[in-house]
């Protein structure tokens, strides 16, 4: 039987980017949530863990009318980058890092409130600013989360369909992603192929999820 | 002589034990070591934090050899990064993911500095252990670092917390033994929050006795604890108290022993258990021996 592949890669590669691009663009947004006094930090809080209450589908609903091309928004992203967000793979990636936004912010942030108080005191006194403070005793503190937030992401992503299949279409090489291959298989009814689809997301997600147990096991030991 | 800390602040403070105005008023001389004594929320640590800046007074000013740190009424402020200051905190606050020199070097501001993180490791014994990471070591290892990494920047004022509360007693009187040596060496205005009568008398020349947030007396050790007199006097905690006939036997705790003192029923009505009780001997001449510490 043949096996089209892509669908994999391209779950894999989405997954990724999502880690990564979330990883990076995030901790500004961590670093003002984390030392912000202001009122507004709790308003942010709550928009960031919207998608954990939406479903899928409405978060890829407006993220759609949001990047048409139809729309000011849309119209500047594209002058802006100069490529489409709607059915391409570009589009899932600001789609999945939008969406895994409370996946990567939640676990960082509790991290950093489960840290001592006295220790970006300490750091202040030895004449470090926040900034400094941060990425030099809090973030290095706090690895574990780092990891659980930066894989959870990368696990979930690897699970998405609503969002996706609203963003990117199902379009076979572009947008297809595993997850979609499964429906479209099952569709088809040809069940071989939504089997092997199946089982090596099982087994990826088991995988990597296992790995982050193992991981915070051994920080857990050494700290 | 010189007054290098002035301090007279005033704030508001919500305790457990309902609202208190803390409101202290203090002149301290450079390279002085003195004490702060009082019951716990009597607001020792919140003046210790004031005075590095990371909790603000209400009202007043605080000025250190003549620079404004605080003055409420010009709306100055300094941040904690800008003052001088040195603390150990009571739970030592090292860095986790920093081995030991990287936490002592820290604070370096000028390449000064660095000379002295070689120098303060070899001061605390620290230098077999500057690639350890603070979780590996031992309550008294840890605090010489963290009394290293404080005075790595050459701070105006050295504050103490409590640093030797959590250690066992033959730790607690070296680590004494250190702190008074590297004061003799580098002599810096030192606070030192303690509860421990012993600390107090062997390290600091002025007590400060803090109760209720408000410094209720201070002087020498021997003025303010009253070992002015050849009475012998020790402090303690009521543990118990049982009657038997005229009699009533008082249960103390001093230190880590217990001893029992008969007292008349009419003296210990006053007692109750938890109450900090001063005993005190003069008739006869008592026994004293050296306790060997190991």
């Amino acid at each position: 039987m043949n096996i089209d592949l892509i669908p994999l890669w391209l779950t894999l590669k989405l997954a990724f980017l999502s880690a990564v691009f979330l990883f990076v663009l995030t901790m500004p947004l961590i670093f003002w949530l984390h030392f912000t006094a202001s009122r507004s930090g709790n308003v942010i809080r709550t928009l960031v863990n919207m998608p954990l209450v939406l479903p899928p589908v409405v978060v890829g609903f407006y993220l759609l009318l949001l990047f048409s091309p139809n729309h000011a928004f849309g119209r500047m992203l594209h002058a802006v980058f100069h490529t489409n967000f709607v059915f391409t793979f570009e589009g899932l990636v600001v789609g999945s890092v939008l969406f895994n936004l409370p996946f990567m912010v939640n676990p960082i942030l509790s991290g950093l409130e489960a840290l001592p108080r006295n220790l970006a005191e300490a750091s202040f006194i030895l004449g470090r600013s926040k900034f400094a403070t941060f990425l030099r005793v809090l973030l290095p503190s706090i690895r574990p989360a780092l990891l659980t937030g930066a894989i959870l992401t990368f696990a979930h992503t690897i699970g998405e369909f609503g969002m996706v299949l609203m963003i990117g279409g199902k379009i076979p090489g572009v947008t297809r992603v595993a997850s979609i291959a499964v429906y479209d298989e099952v569709e088809s009814l040809n069940f071989a192929s939504a089997h092997i689809y199946s089982a090596v997301l099982v087994a990826i997600s088991f995988a990597v999820l296992l790995v982050l147990l193992l991981v915070n096991k051994r920080f857990a030991r050494t700290w | 002589m010189n007054q290098a800390l002035k301090l007279s602040v005033s704030k508001r403070l919500h305790t457990a034990g309902g609202d208190r105005v803390l409101d202290i008023h203090l002149e301290l001389g450079a390279s002085e070591f003195v004490a702060l004594f009082g019951p716990s929320g009597a607001g020792k640590t919140t003046l210790l934090r004031m005075i590095a800046g990371l909790t603000a007074p209400d009202e007043g000013t605080i000025s250190m050899d003549g620079e404004q740190w605080f003055n409420s009424s010009r709306k100055i402020n300094l941040s904690p990064q800008k003052r001088r200051v040195g603390l150990v905190f009571q739970d030592y606050a090292l860095f986790p993911a920093m081995t030991v020199e990287k936490n002592i070097a820290y604070g370096i501001r000028s390449p000064a500095d660095k000379n002295r993180v070689r120098y303060l490791m070899e001061t605390f014994d620290l230098t077999q252990l500057g690639r350890r990471y603070p979780d590996t070591l031992s309550g008294g290892q840890k605090q010489r670092v963290a009394l290293a990494r404080a005075l790595v920047p050459q701070p105006q004022i050295l504050l103490l917390d409590e640093p030797l509360s959590a250690l066992d007693p033959a730790m607690r009187s070296a680590l004494q033994e250190e702190i008074s040596r590297v004061h003799r060496d580098m002599p810096v205005l030192t606070v030192l929050v303690s509860h421990d009568l012993g600390e107090i008398f062997r390290l600091t020349s002025h007590v400060f006795h803090c109760v209720d947030g408000k410094i209720i007396a201070h002087g020498s050790p021997q003025e303010i604890f009253g070992a002015s007199d050849d009475r012998l006097r020790i402090t303690g905690q009521v543990l118990a108290k049982i009657e038997q006939g005229v009699v009533c036997i008082v249960t103390v705790a001093v230190g880590a022993d217990v001893s029992r003192v008969a007292v008349l029923r009419k003296e210990a009505e006053s007692l109750a258990v938890g109450d900090r009780v001063s005993i005190s001997v003069k008739s006869f001449t008592p026994d004293i021996r050296k306790l060997r510490i190991d």
